[in-house]
């Protein structure tokens, strides 16, 4: 396949950007999205320009750095799949892509289609976590009795890569996808109730300091989620928070 | 418990229980107006009933207004910081890809509600308070009928009057359902809340565009 593509160059953090076009042939139907931007890379090296920046890490779905909005959607056209997922026979020849970084106020852009998405780790940090001795005594996590929804509803919830697409997708800049899944998947465990209070308090608190959007239930990010999270966590966290804020 | 006014979801709760506030009153409304195309009298004890009350007058109408007037400003507000959290838009962005146009144009749809009001006022409420308040002219509790049906002989007003309504539908549309997500309502029943809430969006605000042409008509 024979491609044009529009991809948003960037130098650093404060230079401004812009979109620059480039053409690409003899891609093969088979290629993953960013073996096609690996390829396009090695012509940039070898006529001494400078390689689009982008991230990447286990390019098979798992660690969630893989960012890119292709064609108007994060990870681009197909559904509950990353960057690295996407196969260039979603696209025909001839075809024009655009790719820009995923945007947000709270997801600055640090060269070309790489953003900083340390606020995620901030929100984390701010109580996405649990206590718990580790030095030779835990209990074993299976004496505790669990009902089998709850653990396969917090074991979904866990599935969240934190890859930033819901933000990148939502036309708010929500972050309210990531935090409800981080939030919901201690919430229905024993282990997670002790510290529910202050964890959905000090993570939606960290949310909101970041500068995120609100949530207008759009449902765009569920959507766009490539973990199928669903809008159930969200109506989990604002129950969450509002007893938490009712409990001070 | 302090109130966290700044907090983005203490902010979304009272967005949905103003909104769902408002459909209630909306309902209530809905229910005094239709008496209007059955019985004239029905029409005029209720608006009379309405219009005199000292518990309806003093106390549910300033709650009505906090509640109007606090509805639109935090949707004001909210629509402000959401739209200042992308300051780099994108080159490209399909929003249909992944959600409904209605959902994304509340603001929109607000707005002419908010317009809408504007000449509602205008129209009804302002002279009402003429007439009581200002001028303490005697009250007669057979005008209102013929207030009702003097207002709807205009065609402009019909027409501006329907397309609000057409927006309203919109905004419940969406806004209906939203509002028991916001409040934390998810689960197995919400697929039914779905089903109500989407025909409660299309049944009311027709009901009032059935009336307003009912009048016209006659
Ligand atoms: C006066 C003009 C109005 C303006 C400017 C306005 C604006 C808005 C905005 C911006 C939202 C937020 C969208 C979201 O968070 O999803 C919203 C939500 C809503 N509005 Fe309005 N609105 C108005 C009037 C009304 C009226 C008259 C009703 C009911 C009859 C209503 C019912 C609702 C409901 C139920 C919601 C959903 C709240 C939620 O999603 O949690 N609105 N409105
Ligand atoms: S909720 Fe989905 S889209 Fe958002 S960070 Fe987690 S995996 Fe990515
Ligand atoms: S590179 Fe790890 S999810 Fe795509």
């Amino acid at each position: 396949m024979n491609l044009k593509l529009k991809i948003w160059r960037q130098p650093n953090k404060d230079s401004k950007g812009g979109m620059v076009n480039y053409s690409i042939e003899d891609v093969s139907p088979d290629m993953s999205f960013l073996e096609m931007m690996d390829m396009l890379n090695e012509q940039l090296i070898k006529s001494g320009d400078d390689p689009v920046a982008f991230d990447h890490d286990c390019r098979e779905g798992i660690c969630g750095m893989c960012s890119m909005f292709i064609n108007g959607e994060a990870h681009g056209p197909d559904k509950l799949i990353t960057t690295c997922q996407l196969h260039m026979r979603k696209f025909k020849d001839g075809d024009t892509i655009a790719i820009e970084p995923f945007r947000a106020n709270s997801f600055p852009v640090i060269k070309d289609l790489a953003v900083d998405r340390s606020s995620f780790d901030r929100i984390q940090q701010a109580g996405g976590f649990i206590s718990i001795n580790t030095s030779g005594n835990t209990q074993d996590a299976n004496a505790i009795p669990i009902d089998k929804h709850n653990a396969d509803t917090a074991f979904d919830a866990a599935t969240c890569i934190g890859c930033g697409a819901c933000v990148a997708t939502c036309k708010n800049a929500s972050a309210m996808l990531f935090v409800s899944a981080k939030v919901s998947q201690y919430a229905l465990l024993p282990q997670g109730k002790v510290e529910a209070t202050d964890r959905v308090l000090n993570m939606v608190n960290q949310m909101d300091e970041e500068g995120f959007g609100n949530c207008t239930n759009t449902g765009a990010c569920e959507v766009e989620c490539p973990k199928g999270i669903s809008l159930e966590n969200i109506a989990r966290l604002n129950r969450e928070y509002i007893w938490a804020t009712a409990k001070g | 418990m302090s109130l966290k006014i700044k907090s983005s979801i203490v902010r979304k709760y009272l967005m949905a229980l103003s909104g769902l506030f408002l459909v209630i009153f909306l309902l209530q409304h809905f229910t005094i107006n239709l008496t209007s195309v059955f019985s004239k009298e029905m029409f005029n004890f209720l608006s009379h009933f309405m219009g005199n009350n000292p518990l309806v007058q003093f106390v549910l109408q300033p709650v009505l207004i906090f509640g109007v007037v606090f509805h639109f400003i935090m949707g004001f507000i909210l629509e402000f910081k959401n739209r200042s959290s992308r300051n780099q838009k994108y080159y490209n962005f399909k929003g249909k890809a992944n959600s409904s146009w209605i959902s994304r144009n509340m603001i929109l749809s607000g707005i002419v509600i908010l317009s809408f009001l504007g000449l509602h006022f205008y129209d009804f409420w302002i002279p009402e308070m003429q007439y009581k308040y200002i001028e303490f002219l005697p009250e007669n509790p057979d005008r209102y009928f013929d207030e009702l049906v003097h207002k709807f002989e205009s065609l402009p007003r019909v027409i501006i009057y329907n397309i609000s309504f057409i927006f309203l539908s919109l905004h419940l549309l969406h806004g209906f359902s939203s509002s028991f997500q916001t409040i934390g309502f998810n689960n197995k029943y919400t697929i039914s809340l779905k089903f109500f809430t989407i025909s409660f969006s299309i049944i009311i605000p027709l009901g009032f565009i059935l009336i307003a042409l009912f009048h016209y008509l006659n």
